[in-house]
């Protein structure tokens, strides 16, 4: 393999196994600010009991994110140094401010919010974990301008040595592409750990154990994957879909699998990418779908891959088209499950429903497929390009650094990986077996 | 001007992490001779416990920090010292999780197994800490498009060919090594009490002689491989009260006790700390051999439009973060 190909899979794997963690996080920390919020407006103990146990589970997933992403603010210099010294005084302004406003203010409530119930007042309690999930959002923010702005650079100009200079701090912060991002990005993470929540009390009630936490959790969780799915759908994901079509029409083509150009473009289903013959084998399409999808007319004219030069094309487009097609497919699927689970929910038989609760205890890593999927569509989409139409990924990484090196380090990150999910699993597993009465310990 | 200031802002952030994180690391170091049962290196796990956490995030904050005022330097010197700081992410890693993980099982297994990896990990940590500055101090390298690489180790002279350990660097690591264990022993011997207490102090009164003879050691040696070091003190006589502050620091940790003889070991680190940014500046890498390749903070900043509308974030951001830290620490549980 050359040194570039194992800068890509470097990152690729460090952040992939990273951000099953902060998904978790920032979802959950949201799902404990409601159950507090309850806790303190009803005065009722159960859900401060259920708070707790989640901020166990949090607590363990927060320092595996935490010790996880230190390496990627580090792998920005270390394996893409021509990328850094070129863009560093742009998006080093918004890692900068994480690390400022978020990481700061999560820490310092973290420990709080973890060890101070017994010290603290009900409400400052409340503050303390309102605080954890106000800075892991930030922390999801910073990030996504950083996203966005290699997605799609925004006030920026060329300095006298080549460098990439910021001309528009505004430009940066309210760069267009972040919102729909941005919003679809947390909301992909409120499914994740609704989903999370919902599995853990389907466990409860189908072990027959902790009942009433396992209604609290399969209602709760229910409640909020159900809204998050939808809002997954519309109008986040439409609004970022809009981006692409807007700003990467190339990546859209080849997202959809769409190589000739057409007036009335369908959508496809299923199909697999034929590279070498161009086209899209026993494809099964909904005709004039992806016109009005994207510009809402039937006979819109959408562009194929074939009417983009060959040297723009996303260099992986079968992986892009399968990890758009996966995320998308798992997102209606999770709509379908959510609307039987609400429709028992509604009718007072959920509770009771084995098959329900079935599907929703084995729904748990589901998720965070599609969330990881969703990433793979947004990072192969903006190939061959690290900054899109500025920078070309080739031209990025650390000239430097050899593939043996690199090597060396990308199967060190895997063994401690392994060990890192094996512990975490572990760790997880027996609080969720301790419960949250702690009856079972 | 600009790149002045934030030569010193990243500079005072680096300081404010070896100070706060120092004594964290150095509570590592000695933990497993200071505590001899469970209760006793629980003692002293709660003496870091709720802030560990956030002493190590001013690193990330520093490192983001250079990041963007310093783009040149970050991406020169990340990818050039690209072993060592791997090295630094997975020793990081597993400290991390051997304090956040060590109390979820009680076993007399598990407790043991992490006790070991955090004190092993942190003392590693201080010496790679130590030699990356000797290494900043001795320069490295550099081509005339800025980029190095180093070896792990070469043959541990100081040249041209030297690797990330030389005997300079090494020399530099120890003394690191040796600062953050009294560090963190007078940190424990203000936080705890009773046998934890008493061998806190004694680990320190020991590592104290050691650390005045290293730190001789290592000025002189300084001064002799890196000859701007020389200039800038000739040129600006008033760098001398960073060495001063730290002479002062070294004093008051011999004299002082409790809380006081902490403060006394931070003074003595940030005064060491300064000296040397005080001694290379307007240097941020010298170049081994050619200073015409060397990184100032001339050639490495980012852009004054970038520089000027950082300070608009960052002055508000560090009053926020002044809070944080005097709030959580104010109610640190005794």
């Amino acid at each position: 393999m050359d040194a570039l190909t194992i800068h890509r899979l470097h990152f690729a794997f460090t952040v992939t196994f990273h951000y099953l963690f902060p998904q978790l996080t920032m979802g959950l920390a949201l799902l404990i600010v409601v159950l507090k919020t309850i806790a303190l407006r009803t005065g009722d103990e159960h859900y401060h009991t259920a708070a707790r146990f989640w901020a166990r589970i949090f607590a363990i997933n927060f320092a595996v994110g935490v010790v996880t992403g230190i390496p990627m603010e580090f792998q920005f210099g270390t394996n893409w140094a021509r990328f850094s010294k070129a863009a560093g005084g742009v998006i080093g302004q918004t890692l900068a401010m994480e690390g400022v406003f978020s990481f700061f203010l999560e820490s310092s409530f973290l420990g709080l919010f973890l060890y101070g119930e017994k010290r603290l007042p009900p409400f400052a309690h409340w503050i303390a974990a309102f605080l954890v999930f106000l800075g892991s959002w930030l922390s999801g923010f910073f990030i996504i301008a950083t996203n966005a702005w290699m997605q799609h650079p925004v006030g920026y100009g060329i300095g006298q040595n080549g460098e990439i200079v910021l001309m528009s701090f505004a430009g940066l912060i309210f760069n267009g592409w972040t919102f729909w991002q941005y919003l679809h990005n947390m909301t992909g993470a409120v499914v994740t750990a609704s989903f999370a929540m919902a599995a853990t009390g389907a466990y409860y009630l189908l072990a027959d154990r902790d009942l009433d936490f396992g209604r609290t959790f399969v209602r709760v969780g229910v409640v909020a994957a159900g809204i998050a799915s939808c809002l997954m759908l519309y109008p986040t994901g439409d609004g970022q879909g809009r981006n692409i079509a807007y700003h990467q029409p190339v990546t859209l083509a080849a997202m959809e699998g769409l190589f000739e150009t057409e007036h009335g473009a369908p959508i496809a289903i299923l199909g697999q990418p034929d590279m070498e013959r161009q086209r899209l084998d026993n494809p099964l399409l909904v005709p004039n779908a992806l016109s009005f999808l994207t510009y809402q007319r039937w006979k819109a004219t959408v562009r194929g891959l074939n009417s983009f030069p060959r040297e723009n094309w996303p260099d992986n487009v079968p992986l892009l088209y399968y990890s758009y097609h996966i995320m998308v497919g798992l997102g209606t699927i999770f709509i379908a499950i959510l609307a039987l689970e609400w429709l028992a929910l509604w009718r007072g038989r959920l509770y009771s429903s084995r098959p329900l609760l079935w599907i929703l205890m084995l729904s748990v890593p589901f998720p965070y497929i599609a969330t990881t999927a969703g990433w793979t569509t947004a990072e192969l989409g903006r190939q061959p390009w690290v900054v899109y139409g500025l920078m070309r990924t080739a031209q990025g990484s650390s000239q430097n650094v050899s593939a043996g090196n690199a090597l060396f380090t990308l199967i060190g990150f895997m063994g401690m990986y392994l060990v890192l999910g094996i512990l975490f699993l572990f760790l997880v597993s027996r609080e969720i077996a301790r419960g949250p009465s702690g009856e079972h310990a | 001007m600009l790149p002045a200031l934030w030569f010193w802002i990243v500079a005072a952030m680096l300081a404010a992490y070896v100070a706060l994180d120092g004594f964290d690391l150095g509570a590592g170091i000695i933990h497993l001779m200071i505590a001899r049962d469970d209760a006793e290196r629980r003692q002293v796990l709660n003496a870091i416990g709720p802030v560990w956490d956030g002493n190590e995030v001013w690193l990330l904050a520093a490192g983001g920090t250079l990041y963007f005022a310093f783009p040149v330097l970050y991406s020169s010197s990340f990818s050039g010292f690209y072993l060592p700081l791997m090295i630094v992410l997975w020793l990081l890693i597993l400290r991390g999780i051997a304090i956040e993980f060590r109390n979820h099982v009680e076993s007399p297994v598990w407790h043991p197994l992490w006790d070991l990896v955090f004190a092993a990990s942190s003392g590693l940590l201080a010496i790679f800490f130590g030699a990356a500055l000797g290494n900043v101090v001795r320069g490295v390298p550099l081509d005339t498009s800025a980029e190095f690489f180093l070896p792990l180790w070469t043959d541990f002279r100081v040249s041209r060919d030297a690797g990330i350990l030389d005997w300079y660097t090494i020399l530099a690591g120890f003394t690191a090594f040796v600062a953050l264990a009294a560090h963190g022993a007078l940190w424990v011997a203000f936080k705890t009490k009773d046998a934890v207490q008493a061998r806190a102090e004694g680990a320190a009164k020991r590592a104290w002689w050691l650390l005045v003879l290293l730190t001789v050691l290592l000025t002189s040696a300084s001064f002799g491989i890196q000859p701007h070091l020389v200039e800038s003190f000739r040129a600006y006589p008033w760098v001398y009260v960073f060495p001063l502050l730290a002479i002062a620091g070294l004093a008051g940790m011999a004299r002082a006790r409790g809380r006081n003889a902490f403060l006394s070991s931070c003074a003595y680190l940030t005064g060491m700390l300064a000296s040397v940014a005080a001694g290379l500046f307007p240097y941020v890498l010298p170049s081994i051999g050619d200073a015409a390749s060397s990184l100032s903070i001339y050639n490495a900043s980012a852009s004054s439009y970038g520089l000027t509308i950082g300070l608009a974030w960052f002055i508000p951001g560090m009053l926020l973060v002044t809070g944080y830290f005097v709030y959580t620490y104010r109610h640190f549980p005794d």
